[in-house]
């Protein structure tokens, strides 16, 4: 093995891919050859490091300089300058919004130093295709710790004292699954990871796969251990996520040649092993009943839980589903002991397992925050500390307006609420949830009622359609919000949303229709007034909902600064501008069919909205 | 490749570690080469392939090398910061094979500086 003195660590996933970071690894090798280090540097592919709104990024270590926002040109001054001379590049480093002096160390960086990693302990930091450099973190010790010293029992005992809860969405005490399926009638259960990830913006179980698979794996194996009579794993996860099914399956590849999966592992006559099951990417997959139907072959579609698949689950035996990232918890509760897991976090887990929220949530933070990306924060942290300190504050200083947690069928959180901790009873009690983790932020710019249009559509959308109320509620909600949007609302139909969406919440068979709602509910709830004005003044107070706008252009901007530049007149649709080049433009209200392309392409910000 | 015992684990982590200390920033001992201008023109470059040689004879872990930029002096090139675990930075002048191989021996593998090479103890500090 070659002593290397550099390790130059490129982000491989996929938000770093798609920016191109495999043409910067070619170019970092390139000018390495150039300059004769090739025995001195190695280029190492990594997961993704969750800034992706900095991609495609390089760290060099030893140094821990941070490189953002790369170009494949930019790479040979890097190497020359920094590699070779040892002068980190100021000007590819990171500098944070509203302030001149770059940060190029990336422990520094506040967005990385105020996080807390667990679950993604590993990221940039290992080749998530080499076992090894798994092992070198101390992967697999975990596993050997429990097969060589520890019975089911007392495994299944120490994830109960962690307080650790389902990481997917519902919050479900883990060991309390466990336990459940352990115990439940049947000679032969099933583990199974949902790496179904279906939230619009949330991109957490994808990184941890792409970036850290063989942790996802080790936690398995150790559930399928401390539940015992289980021989088989099922990773399910989309087809629209290929590079995690393709690290997934390495990954499973390399495990078994190291005898870690199969029969005997560690030599300790425990058997095991693991496939991965391909989904079509249907959102309702992600439902335990959905999901277990759909790696039987059947459609994917809920059943009534009257009996819980810990008992009667896949081909109606006990089967435990957890999801990604509550399964990669599980190594390191193992390695570094329940008490320090429940050292983190919320409430008191001791006596009743739902008493708090333990250990560390990922978000993936998106919408209108100078940081977007993944972040992994103790429980208890405010949503104020992720989105102005770790998020970087509101992009271009706009004001604040809400932010939504848990996906798409989650609730919008107002600014009074920015103080409360994260923790899955404290975000239930506002109407929110934790959902596997979507954090997405809006400002002043947004419209509400557009916001509830936007993920009702999705869910609408996704509705499986096997039961009435979220096949046919859910359609019904949405052309009274579509109503609304375009100025036929009225003030009867804001009554009958919430009437709607109550019903909906209750009579669902399973939690998509059961949370659906969410959005319409917490912005009905906490901006009635925006809701308000849509209906009674016609008017949408962010300018979002076009048909209740009206458009005209300032003649002074026009003329003086546009010079009459015609550019409106081309792109109206309606043929509603009229006007000479270099004279003054006009629109006629009563061919106006208020698209708002004309804003849209006015340079000179002389089409007015009102 | 055969299948793994527990023990296994630790032996693959060691194999690794080098380049696991370098990610991490660690390591007990942190050897910084001077490579300016100046640097390079007297002989940085042989300077840093010797510590490189000295690293791979020994079969070390836990030492990094890293590069900066001219240190200021440049007649005294090249020149190289050493700074053991805890103790103070030394910073050695006018450096060629064989010193490289005594500062190893003495202050890398065994935390000794050598005086003789020495230009001071400490590093300048940036007000």
């Amino acid at each position: 093995m070659k002593n290397y003195r550099l390790q130059l660590m490129v982000c491989a996933g996929t938000g770093c891919v798609s920016n191109h970071s495999f043409e910067i690894k070619d170019a970092l090798e390139n000018a390495i050859g150039k300059h004769n280090l090739q025995n001195e540097a190695q280029v190492v592919l990594t997961g993704c490091n969750g800034f992706c709104g900095a991609g495609p990024i390089l760290v060099v270590q030893p140094d821990n300089i941070f490189y953002q926002l790369l170009k494949p040109t930019d790479v040979p001054l890097i190497v020359e300058e920094h590699l070779v001379k040892g002068r980190p590049v100021k000007k590819f480093v990171y500098t944070p919004p509203a302030e001149k002096n770059p940060i190029p160390k990336m422990s520094e960086i506040p967005f990385f130093s105020d996080q807390t990693l667990i679950a993604l302990r590993n990221r940039g930091m290992i080749d998530p295709e080499n076992i090894d450099d798994y092992i070198a973190r101390g992967g697999y010790k975990a596993l050997g710790k429990v097969l060589s010293s520890m019975t089911p029992d007392e495994v299944l005992q120490e994830i109960k004292n962690s307080g650790l809860r389902g990481r997917g969405g519902g919050g479900f005490p883990t060991g309390v699954k466990w336990e459940t399926c352990k115990h439940a009638h049947g000679d032969e259960r099933y583990v199974i990871c949902n790496a179904d990830e279906g939230d619009p913006g949330a991109f957490m179980d994808r990184s941890i796969i792409e970036g850290d698979p063989h942790s996802v794996i080790e936690g398995m194996i150790i559930g399928a251990y401390a539940i015992e009579n289980v021989r088989q794993g099922y990773i399910y996860v989309r087809m629209e996520y290929p590079l995690a099914i393709k690290r997934f399956q390495i990954a499973i590849e390399h495990a078994r040649e190291f005898g870690l999966l199969g029969n005997n592992i560690f030599d300790k006559g425990f058997n095991f092993d693991i496939e991965v099951r391909r989904g079509a990417g249907a959102f309702v997959c992600g439902e335990s009943t959905a999901l277990m139907a759909s790696i039987e072959g059947k459609p994917g579609e809920p059943r009534a839980k009257y009996i819980h698949t810990v008992e009667k689950g896949l081909w109606d035996k006990p089967t435990c589903l957890n999801n990604v990232e509550t399964w990669v918890n599980v190594p390191q509760i193992i390695l570094r002991g329940a008490k320090w897991f429940s050292s983190i976090g919320t409430g008191d887990v001791s006596v009743d397992a739902w008493g708090g929220s333990k250990g560390t949530k990922v978000f993936s933070l998106a919408g209108k925050v100078n940081n977007t990306g993944l972040v992994e924060v103790p429980m208890g942290i405010t949503l104020r500390d992720i989105i102005y300190k770790i998020g970087g504050g509101i992009k271009d200083n706009k004001k604040f307006k809400a932010v939504q947690t848990g996906g798409p069928s989650g609730g919008f959180i107002p600014e009074s609420m920015l103080d409360l901790p994260v923790d899955y009873e404290e975000l239930t009690k506002v109407g929110s949830m934790m959902g596997s983790g979507g954090m997405v932020v809006t400002d002043e710019e947004n419209c509400m009622v557009d916001m509830a249009k936007y993920f009702l559509k999705f869910t609408q959308e996704e509705s499986c359609g096997k039961c009435i109320p979220c096949r046919e509620g859910t359609k019904r909600m949405l052309d009274i919000l579509e109503n609304i949007t375009i100025g036929k609302g009225t003030e009867d139909d804001l009554v009958l949303l919430e009437e709607l969406s109550n019903m909906i919440v209750e009579s669902s068979l399973c939690a998509l229709g059961g949370s659906a709602p969410n959005p319409v509910l917490t912005t009905l709830k906490y901006f009635r007034e925006e809701y308000e004005k849509h209906v009674i003044d016609k008017k949408c107070p962010a300018h979002i909902c076009s048909q209740l706008n009206t458009y005209s252009i300032d003649e002074k901007l026009c003329l003086e600064i546009g010079h009459g530049c015609d550019v409106c007149k081309k792109y109206c649709p309606d043929g509603a501008i009229i006007g000479e080049r270099k004279k003054v433009h006009y629109i006629e209200p009563a061919k106006c069919s208020k698209c708002g392309a004309c804003y849209d392409v006015c340079n000179f910000n002389a089409v007015k909205v009102q | 490749m055969t299948k793994l015992k527990i023990e296994d684990l630790d032996k693959i982590a060691e194999d690794v570690r080098r380049k696991m200390t370098i990610r991490e920033g660690g390591g007990k001992v942190k050897i910084t080469v001077h490579m300016g201008t100046c640097g390079i023109a007297a002989g940085a470059r042989t300077v840093m392939s010797a510590f490189l040689n000295e690293i791979d004879i020994n079969n070390i872990k836990d030492v990094i090398i890293t590069t900066s930029g001219c240190a200021g002096l440049c007649s005294k090139e090249p020149m190289a910061t050493v700074e053991y675990g805890e103790q103070a930075p030394v910073k050695y002048i006018e450096l060629n094979e064989t010193k490289v191989k005594k500062i190893f021996d003495d202050h890398v593998l065994k935390g000794k500086f050598v005086q003789e090479y020495a230009l001071a103890i400490g590093s300048e500090r940036i007000q």
